[in-house]
């Protein structure tokens, strides 16, 4: 058991969609979903462990030895990344169970799970895979399936929003596909490994940088990069809530481990530098933080707030590729883990809102925090996190984030990542004066605090939100690990 | 003048990547775009099939006599990426059916008019 532990993450999940979706109508899809993902969290959790511990895992599909057949190759990035997907995955689903009866029609329900077990599988073999064309299998598994669950939102924007996505998530897809084509035209090999062999060989050629700007812009379009980001708030706003929890905290973090491994694992060591990669990862993140970080201030719809936050919360994560050191890729890795957490659980917070008054438009939702104490308090230390308070989660990848950017001289992006600091301040800040400060509109007066299954799951990542403020040994030291691995250079 | 004719099937892809690429960004129509996105998306298959080629080489079928096959790779791969496309297309069709019940049409300038009027 424990040697096909990399395939079984992948394969249960597979297997269980189907199966969701012949179920009766009922509970008896989500158990399904919660039997799944909750294995899946404990393999990932034995996964990450054996690789620390024992090293690389690598696993030959069929038998077939690498390059030739398909490898699973497991490190410590990997491993990580798999277990935030698959952690915050055995959390949604809990959450699930009220939000989605409520916002879901019943006959859907079934088909629901189905799609959110493939969007599972799809983001956990994007993670495991060490060959980059099952990669883009995987991608397109994942995004495939999440077109299908954002047109479930309840207003018809929805559509056009999952459509709207369909089409830039295919182009960045196809994107990707060309990039790797072109590689593979040069090397002969679709091997991660055995490509990062070769590369070096041919990395001087116009084709071999044209196939690496392909599979960048393809990816910026996934990861939502600004200003590459246009999908993202309809997509995030209209979706189902269960869904942009766990698109947010698991879809854009799957696609920036993936720029993590092309840049540092697939291409030589230094390519970055070659071609201008980091000053434009370092300028499309500035423009994200500030500007994202402005509109989002003017958002009436808290959901949508939330969204254009969370292009500028990668715009945190670009900074950190950009500087292409260790301490940079250790900042990133570190807001990828974070950022999961307080996204993961301001949505929530928002989604038990949402269950209860069926909106979440600024004044619609005035002064129900007295109202909801539990889901005002998480919404509150959500946003601590978001600025960065320390305490906080936040405030670990803000620190490493300054640190990073100090070794580099670079003044200006300190000053950039505090004006985003601040700017969040603001926004939080009117969320948090429509709920708190504002009299409470008459027909709020008689909603009641929201069910304990969609606070539990919720206050669980508020506390992870405030465990990994304080004790940083795993973020960190796995951070640190990763960045390692991935062999970038100290400075 | 090699380079233009001797690349030709290259060429081929390119023009049709530009027009498909074009026809996504530049349509209104909710069906033309899926159309565009399927020229794109074929292009990238003529580009793989291309560079698979080896010049004097036989299909990939093992026979006596042939000792020099193409590369079949690039072909499995792209009868992946076909299903891919299938998929995605199938996926996009449905959601333009479910955007004209929900709004009466299927122009983008249209849908937005009437998200804004809301």
């Amino acid at each position: 058991m424990p040697d096909h532990l990399s395939l079984l993450l992948v394969v249960i999940p597979l297997i269980a969609a189907p199966v969701a979706a012949i179920l009766p109508r009922g509970r008896l899809p989500w158990a399904t979903a919660l039997t799944v993902t909750s294995i899946c969290f404990i393999l990932a959790g034995m996964q990450l462990w054996a690789v620390v511990h024992d090293g690389v895992i690598s696993y030959e599909l069929g038998g077939w030895a690498p390059p030739w057949g398909i490898e699973y190759r497991i490190d410590a990035v990997n491993a990580f990344v798999a277990l935030i997907v698959s952690g915050i995955a055995a959390i949604t689903v809990p959450y699930a169970l009220l939000s989605a009866e409520k916002e879901i029609p019943e006959h859907q329900i079934p088909h629901f799970y189905s799609a959110f077990l493939l969007c599972f599988t799809g983001l956990l073999g994007i993670t495991q895979t060490g060959d980059i064309f099952n990669l883009f299998v995987f991608l397109e598994i994942s995004s495939l399936s999440s077109y299908a669950l954002i047109s479930l939102g309840q207003k018809r924007q929805a559509l056009t929003s999952a459509y709207q996505y369909l089409i830039m998530g295919t182009l960045g897809a196809t994107f990707f596909l060309i990039g790797v084509g072109l590689i593979y035209s040069q090397t002969g090999t679709l091997n991660m490994m055995d490509l990062a062999e070769r590369l070096p060989e041919v990395s001087g050629l116009n084709t071999v940088h044209t196939g690496f700007a392909f599979i960048m812009i393809g990816f910026a379009l996934k990861l939502a990069l600004f200003p590459l980001h246009l999908w993202l708030p309809n997509a995030y706003t209209y979706a189902p809530t269960v869904i942009t929890v766990f698109l947010a905290a698991t879809a854009t973090k799957v696609a920036l481990y993936v720029m993590l491994r092309v840049l540092f694992t697939v291409f030589p060591n230094g390519f970055i530098s070659t071609i201008p990669t980091g000053d434009l990862f370092i300028l499309s993140g500035m423009a994200g933080i500030i500007i994202a970080s402005v509109y989002a201030i003017y958002q009436v719809d808290v959901k949508r707030l939330l969204a254009y936050s969370s292009v500028a919360q990668i715009g945190y994560m670009a900074l950190g590729i950009g500087f292409a050191s260790a301490m940079g890729v250790t900042a990133t890795i570190i807001h990828l883990f974070n950022h999961a957490l307080m996204k993961g659980a301001l949505f929530m917070a928002v989604g038990a809102i949402i269950y209860r008054i069926g909106d979440c438009r600024m004044d619609n939702i005035q002064g129900l925090g007295r109202q909801m104490p539990w889901t005002f308090g998480a919404i509150v230390t959500g946003g601590l996190s978001l600025i960065g308070v320390p305490g906080t989660a936040g405030f670990i990848s803000k620190w490493y984030l300054v640190l990073a950017a100090l070794e580099q001289d670079a003044w200006i992006l300190v000053a950039v990542i505090l004006i985003g600091s601040l700017l969040a301040v603001i926004y939080m800040g009117r969320v948090i004066e429509a709920l708190y400060f504002k009299p409470a509109a008459e027909t709020n007066l008689a909603v009641k605090e929201a069910p304990i299954l969609l606070l539990a799951p919720t206050w669980v990542l508020v506390f992870a939100n405030i465990y990994f403020g304080l004790d940083t040994e795993l973020t960190v030291g796995v951070a640190e690990h990763a960045a390692q691995v991935l062999g970038v250079a100290a400075k | 003048m090699d380079f233009f004719i001797g690349h030709y099937n290259y060429w081929i892809a390119i023009f049709l990547m530009m027009v498909g690429f074009y026809t996504v960004i530049s349509r209104g129509n909710l069906v033309k775009k899926i159309i565009g996105l399927n020229i794109f998306q074929v292009s990238v298959f003529l580009l793989y099939i291309s560079v698979s080629t080896v010049k004097g080489g036989a299909a990939p079928i093992i026979t006596e006599g042939i000792e020099l096959y193409s590369n079949p790779l690039p072909h499995v791969l792209i009868l992946t990426a076909i299903v891919v496309g299938v998929a995605t297309t199938a996926l996009g069709l449905a959601l333009v059916v479910r955007i004209k019940e929900a709004y009466g049409t299927i122009e983008e300038d249209e849908i937005h008019a009437q998200d804004h009027s809301l």
